[in-house]
């Protein structure tokens, strides 16, 4: 995930996305849903960490219900995850497998910031 | 083959606990109990309780229900008369019969009222079941001095209880001094002191030689040193006599102080017939305690097992607090054994005495005597109980040295170590527990009934179980999670000294890592908004909430929420049921009654919510924290303005309640209620804290619960004024907020917490730590600051944020959420009804 790194001095993005929303829209410390191609799209953001941007499906697999996004992020042992609001398994932000069953797993998207744009891409 | 019919004759503490122990060992038998009061089992040795505002069926051990929900045959009010032993069946004084192949005598013992004249008249008491003090409280009502005839432990029990009637209270007591059995002169002469501080008049020496009629007082006791004192009414309370006629009258051995002759089995001179308790005689003793009647109960139901247990004698040890004074006395207390060597320490100003006495080469406790401060009492007795080898220099136990006395710590301990006296239960049996997935203090206590008797083990066991747990790297690691090495205590603490405002503030300075878990930032918004009550979807805050604080709603489980507005005291007014009505219609709401006396709103999505709340603020409505672990409702009867029955306003002191303590944020959700009279309609017992409404005031009761595991709330006070009621509550809500871990209700806390409800009752009411005024103050700030958190966030555009559906698009729909009609209301559709409507 060095997309967002390097998007950072680039005024292009890594990859070419959808914009959903501006910096301004995402919550530090916590998520936001953006619908992106028909999808839903949970969109993280960590400022301090290093890519601060994170995003996955917002479907939970377990809770069946679309609610991703309003997770608590969390940093379990060396891993960054989100908390499922219903029944708190965690899902890792970088992979999208769920810690607690690893047979379980979310889609991850691709996201970045280009200026003050949050990108986001399959 | 039939089962065998057991008839046991007798249902206090001690034949009670026989059944039990017989129900649980799962022998076929068929179990007749036979009781001579008109009531079950009750605690006898929490008799005092009585007074202070329990009813009898407090002190209940079990009930006539749950009885016969055991398949055990129970008969009350109607005494066994007769043993006929050649043809095995008992005859009660109504004239049944009952067959048994095993009896079991469980009579107890009857108070000692000397042969003095004059000692059978009205005003003339004993103390020992419920009945009697029934006859003590009526007698009270017309006297303004009582007297107890004996200064031994049940008669300063009795003290305490007429002092607590309001009675100018004398203890009369033939021997030198108080408690001359458990205690040494000059253990005695210090409680006497201290008793004497709290307005108690002792005398010692007294021999009563007549009672007869008062010139000013209705009686007057004469004594042989030809002095006198006049007084009200006189409970005799000067020791017990084993009740043992059944036995004399049919012929069983009888001890030389009375008592069926009891072997190591229990078993009486008739190979069917044991006897248990007081009424049995062991090696020539009668034991007046519960712990060894306790233990002959379980040895006689062993003997219908396989494991066949021996009683072996007992441990007569005591802790206990008399009139507020702790007393505590262990083994060869007098130091009687022979070449004994002897340490005491006396402190006249904290008004403390201790003594150890030690075998002749120092290395054992033979015994010891504690009058005023018993905190070295669990560590002692495990050094005595177990045999264990003393430290070098043994009077480091006792003295206030300024090193602290060398720790015993429960590693150091044998698994044969009993660990609590009262039920028999070693070490060994607490590791099995833990092992069989006791995993908490309370856990264990369940499992094991450990600690549950006179709790004068609780110190220890709480040592234990935490050693233990922690040895097995159950993740008591104290620590809230591997963030923050610190309990919740410990945090709020450090947030509190420091105030410090912010999560990342907090983990900077104390915590690892830079992110946290759901585990620690739910708990620390807690600590946070109980402190300093910023609003939760402050930016620094939001992102620490767990699920439903985080959006102002309950999440279920298809991704919608739930609204509750709030209706304190289940109060509301047509108009307002109106509103809620409009709302719920104009966005099609499912709604639901709660218990909490409210109504839910259900299906709403994130971005109706700013919507739904606009409407009901401004019909009047305010948040109703049913998303929080906060206040939730103060649930109320209809008290003394409508009911025939009410003694106060109950649905005015719910509504002062609830308008108070809304928004308190705590370690977990809070619910209260208060009853208009003791017919309790509005089940406060089952709350964290609950008012009942009494002719003179209000009773307070903490730490009930409902729910899955259901805890009876413990009566903290009694008679209060509005005020005092108020100042109460208000502490003891602080001094849970400050003190309980993430997410532990009231009960578990109180089941956890050193001490149970006495300690909690020294720290709220008579605020021994002296920290009232402070939890005072920090509610007082709690309450100024309350703002209505929905109010306050549709001001604000930055919160409103949240509540986009969408970032891109903040009204759009979730094609998750999909209802269909049940009952004339909307409910979430199941996955084979989505897609039939989606194929549709």
């Amino acid at each position: 995930m060095m997309e967002a790194k390097s998007s950072e001095a680039a005024p292009l993005p890594a990859f070419p996305g959808e914009v959903v929303c501006t910096l301004d829209d995402l919550v530090p410390g916590g998520g936001v849903c953006a619908r992106v191609a028909g999808q839903q799209v949970a969109i993280f953001y960590l400022p301090g960490e290093a890519p601060p941007l994170y995003a996955l499906g917002n479907f939970d697999p377990i809770g069946r219900a679309n609610v991703l996004s309003r997770g608590i992020l969390c940093k379990i042992g060396d891993e960054l995850a989100v908390a499922s609001p219903l029944y708190k398994q965690h899902f890792s932000l970088r992979t999208g497998r769920c810690l607690e069953d690893p047979q379980v797993a979310v889609p991850v998207w691709r996201v970045s910031l280009v200026g003050e744009c949050v990108v986001v891409a399959p | 083959m039939a089962k065998c019919k057991v008839v046991v004759v007798g249902n206090g503490m001690v034949g009670h606990h026989f059944v039990e122990r017989l129900l649980a060992t799962g022998a076929e038998a068929a179990v007749v109990v036979i009781g001579a009061e008109p009531r079950p089992a009750y605690d006898r040795v929490h008799l005092s309780d009585y007074f202070a505002g329990k009813r009898p069926e407090e002190l209940a051990l079990t009930t006539r229900e749950h009885y016969a929900a055991c398949g055990v045959e129970a008969h009350f009010g109607d005494p066994v008369v007769a043993i006929d032993r050649a043809a095995k069946r008992v005859v009660t004084a109504a004239g049944r019969v009952f067959a048994y192949d095993k009896l079991v005598l469980a009579t107890g013992s009857y108070p000692f009222v000397p042969p003095i004249p004059g000692a059978d008249g009205d005003a003339c008491l004993t103390y020992r079941t419920i009945d009697d003090l029934g006859r003590i409280r009526a007698e009270a009502d017309r006297s303004r001095v009582g007297v107890v005839v004996g200064g031994g432990l049940l008669g300063l029990e009795c003290a305490n209880a007429l002092r607590n009637l309001g009675l100018e209270t004398h203890v009369v007591e033939f021997a030198p001094g108080l408690m001359g059995v458990q205690l040494d002169p000059p253990g005695s002469r210090m409680l006497r002191r201290k008793v004497e501080a709290l307005g108690v008049v002792v005398h010692t020496e007294k021999a009563t030689t007549r009672i007869g009629d008062g010139r000013k007082r209705r009686l007057v006791m004469e004594f042989a040193d030809e002095t006198s004192l006049e007084t009200d009414l006189i409970v005799f309370s000067a020791g017990i006599r084993p009740q043992d006629q059944l036995a004399r009258a049919c012929g069983l051995e009888i001890g030389p102080r009375g008592g069926a002759v009891i072997d190591h089995r229990c078993l009486t001179s008739d190979p069917d017939i044991f006897a248990i308790g007081e009424c049995a005689s062991f090696g020539g003793t009668v034991f007046g305690l519960v712990g060894p009647g306790y233990r002959m109960a379980e040895v006689a139901a062993s003997q219908f097992t396989a494991d066949k247990q021996h009683f072996t004698g007992a441990d007569l040890s005591t802790k206990l607090k008399l009139l507020g004074v702790e007393v505590g006395s262990i083994g060869d207390s007098h130091g009687k054994t022979p070449g004994a060597i002897c340490l005491s320490y006396t402190d006249e100003r904290r008004e403390v005495y201790k003594r150890i006495n030690l075998s002749p080469d120092g290395k054992k406790l033979l015994g010891a005597v504690l009058v005023g401060d018993t905190s070295d009492y669990s560590a002692l007795h495990q050094y005595y109980l177990n045999g264990l080898e003393l430290p070098a220099e043994p009077e480091s136990l006792i003295f206030p040295a300024a090193s602290p006395a060398p720790a015993l710590g429960p590693a150091a301990l044998p698994e044969g170590a009993t660990i609590c006296s009262c039920h028999n239960v070693t070490k060994g049996a607490i590791l099995a527990a833990i092992d069989g997935g006791a995993l908490s203090l309370a856990d264990v206590k369940g499992a094991t009934r450990a600690s549950t008797g006179c709790g004068g083990c609780a110190p220890l066991l709480k040592s234990l179980v935490d050693h233990e747990l922690a040895a097995r790297g159950v993740a008591v690691a104290r620590g809230l999670c591997e963030h923050f090495p610190f309990t919740r205590q410990e945090l709020f603490h450090i947030v509190q000294v420091e105030e410090i405002r912010t999560f990342d503030e907090l983990l900077a300075r104390h915590g690892r890592g830079r992110v946290g878990c759901d585990l620690c930032k739910p708990a620390v918004a807690s600590i946070l908004a109980s402190l300093w009550n910023e609003h939760p979807l402050a930016k620094s805050h939001a992102p620490l909430q767990d699920t439903n604080d985080a959006f102002l709603a309950n999440l279920q489980k298809d991704g919608t929420y739930s609204v509750v507005p709030r209706i304190p005291g289940g109060e509301i007014t047509p108009d307002k049921l109106i509103a809620i009505g409009r709302v719920a219609k104009k966005y099609n709401l499912y709604t639901k009654i709660t218990g909490g006396q409210r109504i839910d709103l259900f299906g709403a999505t994130l971005a109706q919510l700013p919507h739904i709340w606009r409407e009901l603020i401004d019909a009047g409505f305010e948040t109703g924290h049913a998303y929080g672990k906060a206040l939730r409702t103060v649930k109320s009867c209809v008290g003394s303005t409508w009911c025939r029955y009410g003694v106060q306003d109950s649905v005015g002191m719910a509504i002062r309640l609830e308008n108070r303590y809304k928004g308190l944020r705590a370690p977990h959700k809070i619910k209260a209620a208060v009853s208009g009279c003791t017919r309790e309609c509005a089940e406060v017992q089952s709350k964290d804290f609950g008012v009942i409404a009494t002719d003179k005031g209000w009773n307070l009761y903490v730490c009930g619960n409902g729910g899955m595991k259901p805890r009876h709330a413990d009566l903290l006070a009694t008679d209060l004024d509005d005020e005092t009621l108020i100042r109460t509550i208000d502490r003891f809500l602080m001094f849970y907020v400050r003190t309980a871990d993430r997410l532990q209700r009231t009960s578990v806390w109180l089941d956890n917490l050193e001490g149970g409800i006495d300690y909690l009752r020294e720290v709220v009411v008579e605020d021994k730590l002296g920290i009232g005024a402070e939890l005072e103050a920090q509610m007082a700030r709690v309450i100024d600051s309350y703002r209505c958190e929905w109010k306050a966030t549709l001001e604000d555009p930055e919160k409103l944020k949240r509540f986009r559906q969408f970032v891109n698009d903040p009204d759009g729909r979730d094609e998750r959420v999909v209802f269909v009609t049940e009952r004339g209301q909307i409910r979430p559709a199941r996955e084979e009804e989505r897609t039939a409507l989606e194929s549709a």
